[in-house]
């Protein structure tokens, strides 16, 4: 009971620093949706981390580790450390800069100015929301997960209470095939059997927890939109700050406490497990391939393309903010990574009978094992804040969008005003997490899979889109609709294949050589044996380049407007006066 | 060649986070495996990466462009 209580005096903690907000917030959407562009160095790097980083990052990479072993580490955290800064350094300062001159609050605001359209920009529009909400559902997942672990009611060995259940569940079982009222046989005279799925009552064990998942998840999707609603970016930067210090110092904690009460060294546990034909492969990378981990460095490409990040990067006061975001960056990874992926290695050595499909729970189960009370609940607060740092921010960019590129772009600022903006945006935040907690209790797929299945990929192919944008004169609005287009085709494609294919299939061959097939058990599709990440990206980057090439840029005076004012300030010629008017350009 | 040299050691470092040499090996650094050693080095070898990139290839037109900005606010005020 001790971690439900220290969890919930957190999020108090949360509600309280959120209303300080609200009392100093303005009415207008810069205010809101940015602070006005106020947030300083430290304040900006601490946001900005607590951004990106989910439920996914703690509890993900140790379930992840748990199964996979220790190349988890390499394949998502150390990739993440080389790309996520440099991308932040390349794309980030230049969106600040643009967003700072010409007003921009959103990638699509953006997108709109630079290349004169409108229906394209909300075609991208709408495919980053479509791949942007169920991230956010995810996080809420993660919540409800979060909140049911930590509250699981122990018995005197410290062992969780079970309970016996019973659910409804898909079961498939082979049943012989039955024709003319008699069972079909095979040409070698052994009956015929065909899968047959159908809904069955099971009865099973699970741990009792004073907070249900759907009663955790509501929690914090309470304490989220209470926090966006009322502080609005203020707020959750102020609440990042929190939440940033307490999960930055999570795995720290989290290792020392560990080790103080095992019964063995770690170096000793990890020698066993190199001995062990069981465990092996998980100190080393043999459970993966090189396409895999090689794939996978591409995949950070998608942070900043996400909204919320982007969103965030406007926010800085100066762009003198990022610098020492980019360099603190791979560390603060590390800081997190490295300990829960450590640890999820270590849990298949100290944890017996961690059933299937609960693999991204070890971590809370460790805790609860072998740090007091007390203590598991601060740092069950450390991944609650994981989780909450990230889903305010994708509330709020979420809430930006719609009111920024829908709802004043198509009228709404001049029939309602600055205030409405901000009042239909606090509307949407409310009915938004309404839907997504909605979804969340009825969805089952697994953290990561559904994360990277429909948003981390999508969104890292929509990285050579902002390139072009930023740094190709010559760019197109055709090209970035070719673009996008590839990108919702192809995640739609690979999605019907996964669905369509069993796991373990080879799809298409040519020579008996794998061209795309699906992987066993999980069934996620890999062409050539790469992860659809990458013919994505480079796809993607082929279809904004021909687009480009093949149909007229945009207007001289745009180009200039992007282009030769930066030039000029590096020479000391500074930015023009006043901005020429183009057609088709963000309505004021 | 300034600029090369930092394209260079950019394509070098992510270059090293394909570490197939440690690929199969248990070998312990401390208590950790190699593996994960090697790449929590990588990180901070990224960390590193980055100190030399803002000193040796920040924007520095975009600062120039922000103090013309808030010299004359009116620019930042387009939309």
């Amino acid at each position: 009971m001790v971690p439900v209580i220290v969890v919930c005096i957190y999020l108090l903690v949360t509600l309280y620093i959120g209303s300080i907000a609200f009392r100093k917030g303005k009415s207008n959407t810069e205010d809101f949706f940015l602070a006005n562009r106020t947030i300083g160095p430290m304040v900006f790097f601490m946001s900005l981390f607590a951004t990106n980083m989910t439920a996914f990052a703690i509890l993900g990479s140790s379930g992840l580790a748990y199964k996979r072993g220790i190349g988890v580490y390499g394949l998502m955290a150390s990739s993440s450390g080389f790309m996520i800064p440099l991308t932040i350094f390349i794309i980030g300062t230049r969106l600040w800069s643009l967003g700072k001159r010409f007003g921009h609050m959103t990638q699509v605001q953006f997108f709109r100015d630079r290349w004169e359209c409108s229906a394209i920009g909300t075609a991208i529009f709408a495919l980053s929301v479509g791949m942007l909400v169920p991230y956010m559902i995810i996080s809420i997942m993660g919540g409800g997960r979060v909140l049911h672990d930590i509250s699981v009611k122990s018995g005197p060995d410290k062992k969780p209470v079970m309970i016996e259940v019973q659910s409804e569940e898909k079961v498939t079982t082979m049943l012989p095939v039955i024709k003319d009222g008699k069972p079909s046989l095979k040409p070698d005279g052994s009956p015929e059997l065909a899968p047959q799925t159908e809904v069955k009552l099971v009865t099973k064990k699970v741990p009792d927890a004073y907070i249900s998942f759907e009663i955790g998840a509501a929690l914090v999707a309470i304490a989220v939109t209470s926090i966006v609603l009322f502080g609005g970016m203020r707020g959750t930067v102020w609440v990042n700050i929190l939440q940033t210090l307490l999960f930055l110092c999570f795995g720290l904690v989290a290792v020392a406490v560990i080790s103080g009460s095992l019964g063995k060294t770690f170096a000793e546990y990890m020698t066993d497990m190199d001995k062990s034909e069981k465990f092996h492969a998980l100190v080393t990378r043999d459970k993966m391939t090189w396409q895999e981990f090689w794939s996978y460095s591409l995949i950070p490409l998608s942070s900043i393309m996400f909204p919320h990040m982007s969103i965030m990067c406007l926010s800085a006061r100066k762009v003198s903010a990022f610098k020492r975001t980019v360099v603190l960056y791979p560390l603060a990874i590390m800081a997190i990574w490295l300990p829960s992926v450590f640890l999820g290695v270590l849990a298949t050595q100290t944890l017996q009978g961690v059933p299937p499909g609960a693999e991204d729970g070890v971590l809370l189960m460790m805790l609860k094992q072998y740090a007091p009370d007390l203590l598991a609940g601060i740092l069950g607060a450390g991944i609650i804040s994981a989780v909450m740092g990230s889903d305010c921010h994708q509330v709020l960019a979420l809430s930006t969008m719609f009111t920024k590129d829908i709802f004043q772009y198509y009228g709404g600022k001049e029939k309602y005003g600055e205030k409405g903006g901000v009042w239909f945006a606090r509307a949407f935040i409310v009915v938004l997490t309404l839907v997504a907690y909605g979804v969340a209790l009825k969805t089952d797929t697994g953290i990561f899979e559904l994360a990277i299945r429909y948003a981390f990929s999508g969104f890292a192919a929509m990285a050579p889109v902002m390139l072009a944008a930023l740094f190709w004169k010559r760019s197109t609005k055709w090209g970035a609709l070719a673009s996008a287009l590839y990108v919702a085709a192809s995640l739609a494609f690979f999605g019907w294949l996964q669905h369509a294919y069993k796991p373990g299939t080879v799809i298409w061959s040519v020579g008996g050589t794998p061209i795309i097939s699906s992987i066993p058990i999980v069934g996620d599709i890999r062409v050539m044996g790469f992860m659809t990440v990458v013919p994505m990206v480079f796809g993607s980057a082929l279809f904004m380049l021909i687009g480009s090439v093949l149909t007229n840029p945009p207007s001289r005076a745009t180009i200039e407007r992007y282009f030769s004012s930066r030039g000029a300030a590096a020479a000391g010629g500074g930015i023009p006066e006043t901005p020429a008017p183009l057609p088709g350009a963000i309505k004021a | 060649m300034k600029s090369f040299l930092l394209v260079l050691m950019v394509i070098a470092v992510y270059v090293l986070h394909q570490d197939f040499w440690n690929w199969s090996s248990a070998r312990l650094v401390g208590f950790l495996p190699i593996g994960l050693a090697y790449h929590a080095g990588y990180s901070v070898l990224c960390a590193l990466m980055m100190f030399v990139l803002v000193k040796c290839a920040w924007p520095e037109h975009l600062e120039v462009e922000e103090s013309k900005l808030e010299s004359s606010p009116s620019n930042g005020e387009a939309h």
